[in-house]
């Protein structure tokens, strides 16, 4: 089953598309961002369709934490199998000699070291000349005056005061030695669009997004769940089976879940529109000090 | 983020999911000058479909506190900057894209920076969008800046326009004022080519006449900002624009299939229907339009496909595929407004890229016919151009690219100006129309080319143009050397006035202007011959130089020989073996050239001929001599 034509949903399907296109006809050396949540989920099921009957004409980068959820690591490995793709895996080995966790140096520190360095090691390490993201627009402010084809300098960094103007979808993917673009293929997405297309689609997602007994703990009132034995308990604090699930995926120290019952899509939907918060308010990396997103962003993340 | 159904729990999520789809989508970008109130009109408009969610809307209130420009109240335009200098400085800077739906359309939302220097990002805006809200303060009215962007909004093809006079509370709600802007407005952009202004009166800030109706403008019977956004028919008609596909990328999965992927910039395509590789002038037939969800039956404007063809034609990325029937302009040279959006300014000779479709080739700007004040939208002459300049400029390109006028068809006439140096983008350009005269003839690109046919034949073709006085002895000549070559095994043919002058060109006289033509019609005909590989001899009196220059012109430098059959006009009178000379000087011929109508004799012929001291026989030999000489692939 698909999404039918002449919505609004095969229009965003089509601009993505082009996007997808675009950058693997003009890029020496691409590469896909998979962070192996539901925006990657839907940006890989589009690059399938991009460029049918071949395969994506890149391979996929998950620069792996070593913190995130074991189902996501599960789900990745066997989702690279199932589509016949390369999956490259990249840790910021530094960040875990110096022994960098969320619980050591802070979430911000430990985000700069093992997400920040990690990635820009990796696209250094195999010289990717142009990197996707899942990123949308609708996530967080600065993100909504983000380019499709987003230019980086040699050191990776984003000056969003020097932006190239964007116009039609005529993208200039002109970089010098070193220099690269990180393009965007789902900037006009929103949350509710992904749901919506996952549903359509029936696009294979981590177990993680649907609600089940869970074991959590309650800190500085978000809900984070006990996935291995590294996490410490601080005084008064105990691990309890609740029902929850995650609207976004990322470390498992550092993403808050919520207390729900949805367990099929249409439930998820329904969630989600009577939501009212947004979903990057479980993201403690965002919060951690004001114009937070931009900072990570002209320093290379994602 | 998404509308908050009132009666959500009673449902199905399933049917709320359909209704979803369904619905249309409008792209509108806001602009208008600094403190118009342009971001405090989205953050309204958000406000008000229920898009803000709690920690949002907290995390503004905290920043109201620190950098809001209301006081105490909660700044919605703080939403929406998202860089840190905007909000320290209370500007925007960048365009931002916004996502909002309501119960009847999606909205996304490119607002764009009023600041004089950011004019270039309103373009931005303005190239993606089907309508556009320009914002004035009530209280300042038109500034030059409603202008120019009314005019950029024209420029790039936006033919719906809402003028919201905001800040409306702050005139006392005066329907006078609203009239007088609403009325100048109307005035400056009667010539825009704009489909429907409507002019609202709204207070962003309090709401009024945004998504509810206002009790404080009673005088006002229009609707509301979000009404007409929801209503508005913005559809234009790009299905039913003649097919255009430019190929991003060439899809070869295995030796089995060669696939062509693409946006269908406009008009719809079926398997069995002709295409055309508007450069190269190949053709082919659509055999499958394939996509990841199966072959299509039917692919229109806006589906990303990949075609594949009933043969194997040449076809590389950037080329653009379109109707045979009817065909973008093929040239190397345009005319094309011009947004300049570079701090530098444009000067002559610059490396310049332009990106049109898939297609980039390099370019420079071979002149800048004017400038155009955005004010007075007077013409200026002009030598360069500054950051925000609009302009008519004429573009060369390194090579020929196929495109429509802008006017016709926003993708296929759309560029990108990108400088080779830095690589930036410097400007947005709009495509009038190319440079070359022949701009709607399309060359007819055939497999079996005039070298096959040449090959064939063994032989190099070439034309073969004897002119001089009647009774000069021309057809006698050219009636020898015909035989003389076709006893040597060429493919020969002769072209003189007796066969085409009962025929082809029976419908001319002997005027100076019957003559040129008749004289242009044996050029194409001997041309067409020659491309069929032939050696083509032309006896024609043709007496005018400008005539067998265009003659040349038409077959081209390397293929043409002149002979000039130079024999005194006593010799050819009193040869006449027509007895031609005597009716003309009897007055029954006019026009005839020598007496009554003058000869003008090559002044560099490839071969003359003294028709009165060298006999047909040898001067025969000379022309053959003169042709296989002339050539180093000659011999057989």
């Amino acid at each position: 089953m698909s999404v039918a034509r002449h919505t609004h949903l095969k229009a965003l399907e089509a601009e993505s598309i082009r996007i997808l296109r675009e950058v693997a006809a003009e890029f020496r050396n691409p590469v896909m961002l998979y962070s192996i949540g539901k925006d990657s989920a839907v940006m890989l099921h589009l690059a399938m369709k991009a460029f049918h009957p071949s395969k994506p004409p890149f391979p996929l980068l998950h620069v792996d934490t070593t913190w995130k959820f074991r189902e996501m690591i599960a789900f990745r490995d066997e989702t690279a199998k199932r589509l016949g793709l390369d999956l490259l895996v990249h840790v910021n080995e530094d960040g875990v000699k110096a022994g960098v966790t969320p619980f050591s140096h802070g979430s911000s520190a430990y985000t700069h070291v093992m997400k920040t360095e990690g990635l820009k090691q990796a696209l250094d390490k195999w010289g990717f000349d142009a990197a996707f993201g899942g990123a949308r627009r609708d996530e967080e402010k600065s993100r909504a005056k983000e380019r499709i084809f987003s230019f980086r300098s040699a050191s990776h960094a984003w000056d969003p005061k020097t932006q190239r103007p964007e116009l039609w979808n005529l993208w200039n993917a002109r970089v010098g030695p070193g220099e690269s673009i990180r393009a965007f293929p789902l900037s006009n997405w929103t949350e509710l669009d992904i749901w919506q297309y996952i549903a359509a689609e029936k696009i294979p997602i981590v177990p993680l997004y649907f609600a089940a007994e869970r074991p959590v703990v309650e800190r500085n009132g978000m809900l984070i769940m006990a996935d291995d034995a590294r996490l410490e308990l601080a005084p008064g604090e105990r691990i309890e089976t609740r029902r929850i699930r995650f609207r976004t995926l990322g470390c498992w120290p550092l993403t808050g879940a919520i207390e729900s019952d949805a367990t099929t899509l249409p439930e998820i939907v329904r969630e989600m529109l009577i939501a009212r918060t947004s979903e990057r308010q479980g993201r403690l990396i965002d919060h951690d000090e004001a114009g937070s997103m931009e900072k990570k962003k002209r320093e290379g993340y994602f | 983020m998404n509308a908050v159904p009132d009666n959500l729990p009673g449902r199905d999520v399933a049917g709320l999911l359909a209704e979803q789809e369904t619905k249309s989508l409008l792209k509108f970008l806001t602009c208008g000058s600094v403190d118009d109130g342009k971001s405090t009109l989205i953050g309204r408009l958000l406000y008000d479909a229920k898009q803000v969610f709690d920690d949002q809307f907290a995390a503004v209130a905290r920043d109201s506190r620190r950098f809001g420009t209301v006081g105490e109240e909660v700044d919605l335009a703080l939403l929406l900057d998202g860089l840190e200098a905007e909000r320290e400085q209370g500007i925007t800077i960048d365009v931002a894209h916004r996502y909002f739906t309501t119960a009847k359309r999606k909205f996304i939302v490119a607002d764009t920076p009023g600041h004089e220097q950011y004019t270039r990002n309103m373009a931005t805006g303005a190239s993606t969008s089907d309508l556009a809200v320009i914002l004035v303060d009530a209280r300042a009215g038109l500034v030059t800046q409603t202008r120019r962007h009314a005019y950029i909004v024209s420029t790039l093809g936006i033919r719906h326009v809402v003028l919201a006079v905001n800040k409306i509370d702050l005139v006392d709600f005066s329907g006078e004022r609203f009239e007088e802007i609403s009325t100048a407005f109307a005035a400056f952009t009667r010539d825009f080519g704009f489909s429907s202004v409507q002019a609202i009166p709204v207070s962003a800030r309090y709401g009024d006449n945004v998504s509810a109706r206002s009790a404080r403008i009673d005088w006002y019977d229009g609707p509301t900002l979000i009404e007409h956004l929801e209503s508005v028919d913005v559809r234009s008609s790009t299905a039913a624009k003649p097919f255009r596909m430019s190929v991003q990328w060439v899809n070869r999965p295995n030796l089995d299939f060669r696939g062509f992927s693409g946006t269908i910039a406009s008009g719809r395509i079926r398997p069995g229907e002709p295409i055309v590789v508007a450069k190269s002038g190949k053709t082919a037939k659509v055999a499958r339009i394939v996509t990841y969800d199966g072959d299509l039956e039917e692919a229109e404007a806006g589906e990303a496909v990949t075609l594949t063809l009933d043969e194997e034609i040449d076809i590389s990325r950037g080329d653009l595929l379109a109707d045979p029937k009817a065909r973008p302009t093929v040239d190397d040279g345009f005319v094309a407004k011009l947004v300049w959006m570079a701090e530098e300014p444009l000067t002559g000779g610059r490396a310049l890229l332009v990106k049109c479709g898939a297609k980039t080739v390099a370019a420079t700007v071979a002149a800048v016919r004017h400038d155009i004040d955005v004010e007075s939208l007077a013409e200026r002459p002009s030598r360069q151009l500054a950051l925000n300049a609009v302009a008519r400029v004429e573009l060369r390109l390194a090579e020929a690219i196929a495109f429509d006028p802008y006017d016709e068809d926003r993708e296929t006439g759309a560029f990108v100006l990108i400088d080779r140096l830095t690589n930036a983008t410097v400007a947005a350009g709009m495509i009038e129309a190319g440079l070359g005269r022949a701009t709607n003839v399309h060359r007819q690109a055939t497999k079996v080319t005039r070298e096959v046919r040449a090959s064939q034949k063994g032989q190099r073709p070439k034309v073969v143009w004897f002119t001089g006085l009647s009774g000069a002895g021309k057809s006698t000549i050219a009636d020898l050397t015909e035989q003389k070559l076709v006893a040597a095994g060429r493919h020969t043919y002769l072209l003189d006035g007796d066969n085409l002058r009962h025929a082809l060109n029976r419908d001319l006289g002997f005027s100076d202007r019957d003559r040129a033509e008749n004289i242009r019609r044996v050029a194409e005909v001997a041309k067409l011959m020659a491309d069929a590989g032939l050696i083509v001899l032309v006896s024609f009196i043709s007496p005018f130089r400008a005539e067998r220059a265009a003659a040349r012109a038409t077959i081209g430098e390397a293929d043409f020989v002149e002979v000039f059959v130079d024999t005194p006009l006593e010799v050819c009178e009193a040869r006449d073996a027509k007895g031609l000379y005597a009716r003309a000087r009897a007055g029954e011929i006019a026009n005839f050239t020598g007496l009554t109508s003058p000869y003008e004799p090559p002044e560099r012929p490839d071969l003359r001929i003294e028709g009165a001291r060298v006999d047909a026989e040898a001067a025969a030999e000379a022309v053959v001599a003169a042709i296989l000489g002339a050539s180093e692939d000659w011999s057989i």
